[in-house]
């Protein structure tokens, strides 16, 4: 069981339940919970899609895509039955917040899955959570049968007539699953390999059937919306990103923890005040603003505000929200090694500027850290990652290579403290022939 | 072969909730990992059989996902995650630490088979970091002294 944090700028619409027992299905009934589907069910799908569009509420898995127009592209006539799916494998290094909305609050997800369903047509949806977190699959296989027992999902759901049946699905341990069309893949029992698009997940999805798949956060807003109402939602965040969003703060930080604040809340604000700051008596030398596969901002990047649109203008992204510090005791060609190591265990091999570039880029860092780096190699990195843009099926490529072109850009001077034979100046000695046993 | 009544029941609720038997396929295997210890050639077969699936195609989707080995494992699969958030807070320590304790390296087993040790990716505890899983069980904020009594205490459950 994870911990939980409190700061009083906190604005709490998705962890609103966090720590009261929602897991009970009668708690949460008592906190208005299941109240939003049976809302829904007197709506036109219509309305419910214009409702979701008007909360602004975007895309919590990374992406910021408008949800209610991602389920408007669902057709309405489909031959083949529809589905929803939600996106709980969470695995984006520095990302833990759907781990608490599931164990904390599994029924809102089961809500939020239900009224995606209504919106679009769907008469089933699959709950897919990541291999690690059984604990949560158990928290949330329980809650599901709870429901049924209701009578809320399944046939004839709150007596509307209406038949909607969801299921929960476990992984194995994948993080390009998290991504849509390998999601998928992972669910129909296979490797989870990117599929072309197009088609997308809307018109050809699950088992050839238009589906709408939405990380678990997104999900578990959309009662909230349902009920408050979008423009409620809207205005809690900035213009074209309502609402909240949970922040994983995690690193060299006095305090952290998920918070939940508002869109558009100033990151160095969140660090320095909600965060308690960065311990030991140390500077910062680097923020990671979204998940490891956001461009890294430095000391004097950090007055922005965390929207989608903001961060995307200073040159990073707000991504899953895991905000990941990193104090000037760190080794920034060791933190870009580490990351680089993490992607190139993740890639399938399907695309070959991934496979490739995540492997030479390991390899040339890796020279780096150990005080082996060529001058001429700082360059390469860069052409490399650069090389891996837009190459890929899916996005794990970019994912790697564009926090190596900021770490490259932004701390060269660090890249050039590793040439020609100089051993890193941030560890101890012998420590890095020591970790090399453990290079999986 | 025979499977636990937990298992054959969790198997039976499962397949009919996707139009196809095979999407049953990935948590099928981790169920099944669990009770035996690892995928074993016999389980791999009778999988393949009940998924109406060939055996190649059930270790091919084995081969991609991260937590599961056709390898036995020790009792206690200690899996200790040293990516950034983890690292900055002094994640390797404690694996090198665990290492040493243990007397193996990563994904080695101790000789009593109570213990393997592996060093895993982002586990989703970024924010309680340093943390490491031992088989599904999540222990966070570890210091040296922390990761003791937790080894020990496995120990203890592993000898009784």
């Amino acid at each position: 069981m994870a911990d939980l944090v409190s700061h009083p700028d906190e604005v709490k619409v998705v962890s609103r339940r966090f720590g009261k027992g929602a897991t009970n299905i009668d708690r949460y009934l008592e906190l208005d919970g299941y109240k939003a589907v049976q809302k829904a069910l007197g709506m036109e799908p219509e309305a419910i899609i214009n409702e979701v569009k008007n909360s602004g509420l975007r895309g919590r898995g990374g992406a910021g895509f408008s949800t209610g127009m991602k389920w408007s592209f669902v057709p309405k006539q489909s031959a083949k039955p529809k589905y929803v799916l939600c996106n709980g494998d969470e695995s984006e290094p520095g990302t833990c917040k759907d781990r608490l909305i599931f164990e904390h609050d599994p029924h809102s997800v089961i809500e939020g899955v239900m009224i995606a369903a209504l919106a679009v047509g769907a008469a089933s949806g699959y709950i897919y959570i990541r291999g690690e977190y059984r604990y949560l699959s158990n928290i949330m296989q329980e809650a599901i049968r709870d429901a049924y027992a209701k009578g809320f999902v399944g046939k004839n759901i709150f007596g509307s007539g209406r038949n909607l049946d969801i299921y929960w699905h476990g992984g194995a341990g994948a993080y390009e699953v998290g991504e849509e069309s390998a999601l998928m893949e992972s669910l129909e029992g296979k490797r989870g390999i990117p599929r072309i698009r197009p088609p997308f997940p809307a018109v050809v999805g699950l088992w050839g059937g238009p589906t709408v798949i939405n990380n678990a956060e997104t999900l578990a807003n959309v009662p909230h919306i349902i009920l408050g109402g979008g423009e409620w939602y809207a205005k809690l965040g900035t213009p074209k990103n309502g609402g909240t969003r949970l922040f994983c703060l995690s690193g060299n930080i006095a305090k952290p923890g998920v918070y939940e604040l508002p869109m558009g809340y100033n990151l160095r604000k969140m660090i320095y005040e909600v965060g308690g700051g960065i311990p030991n008596g140390r500077g910062l030398k680097a923020v990671v603003p979204g998940g490891s596969s956001c461009p890294a901002l430095t000391e004097d990047e950090i007055d922005v505000a965390m929207d989608f649109d903001s961060v995307a203008k200073a040159g990073s992204m707000l991504g899953s929200g895991g905000v990941v510090v990193v104090d000037d005791a760190q080794c920034i060609v060791k933190f870009a090694l580490r990351t680089m190591k993490f992607y190139k265990h993740e890639s399938c091999g399907w695309c070959i500027p991934c496979r490739e570039g995540t492997d030479w880029l390991e390899k040339t860092l890796t020279r780096f850290h150990k005080g082996g780096g060529l001058r001429k190699d700082i360059d390469n990195m860069q052409y490399l990652a650069e090389n891996m843009l837009g190459r890929t099926f899916c996005p794990l490529g970019d994912a790697a290579a564009m926090p190596t072109i900021a770490f490259v850009k932004k701390f060269r001077k660090e890249f050039e403290d590793h040439l020609e034979g100089r051993p890193c100046p941030f560890e101890k000695e012998g420590a890095v022939e020591e970790l090399e046993v453990f290079s999986h | 072969m025979r499977f636990s009544d937990e298992f054959e029941a969790r198997f039976a609720e499962m397949v009919p909730h996707y139009p196809t038997k095979r999407s049953a396929l990935v948590p099928t295997l981790l169920y099944a990992q669990d009770e035996v210890g690892f995928l074993s050639d016999e389980v791999i077969a009778e999988l393949a059989g009940r998924l109406d699936l060939t055996e190649l195609e059930v270790r091919n989707v084995i081969s991609y996902y991260s937590m599961l080995t056709t390898k036995p494992r020790g009792k206690f699969n200690v899996q200790v995650c040293t990516n950034i958030s983890c690292m900055v807070r002094g994640g390797e320590e404690i694996l090198r630490h665990c290492a040493k304790k243990l007397g193996v390296g990563n994904k080695g087993t101790t000789p009593d088979g109570l213990f393997t040790l592996e060093e895993v990716e982002c586990i989703g505890a970024c924010s309680w970091a340093p943390a490491a899983q031992v088989n599904y069980d999540f222990h966070e904020n570890l210091t040296t002294e922390k990761i003791d009594k937790v080894l020990d205490e496995y120990r203890k459950k592993g000898t009784q």
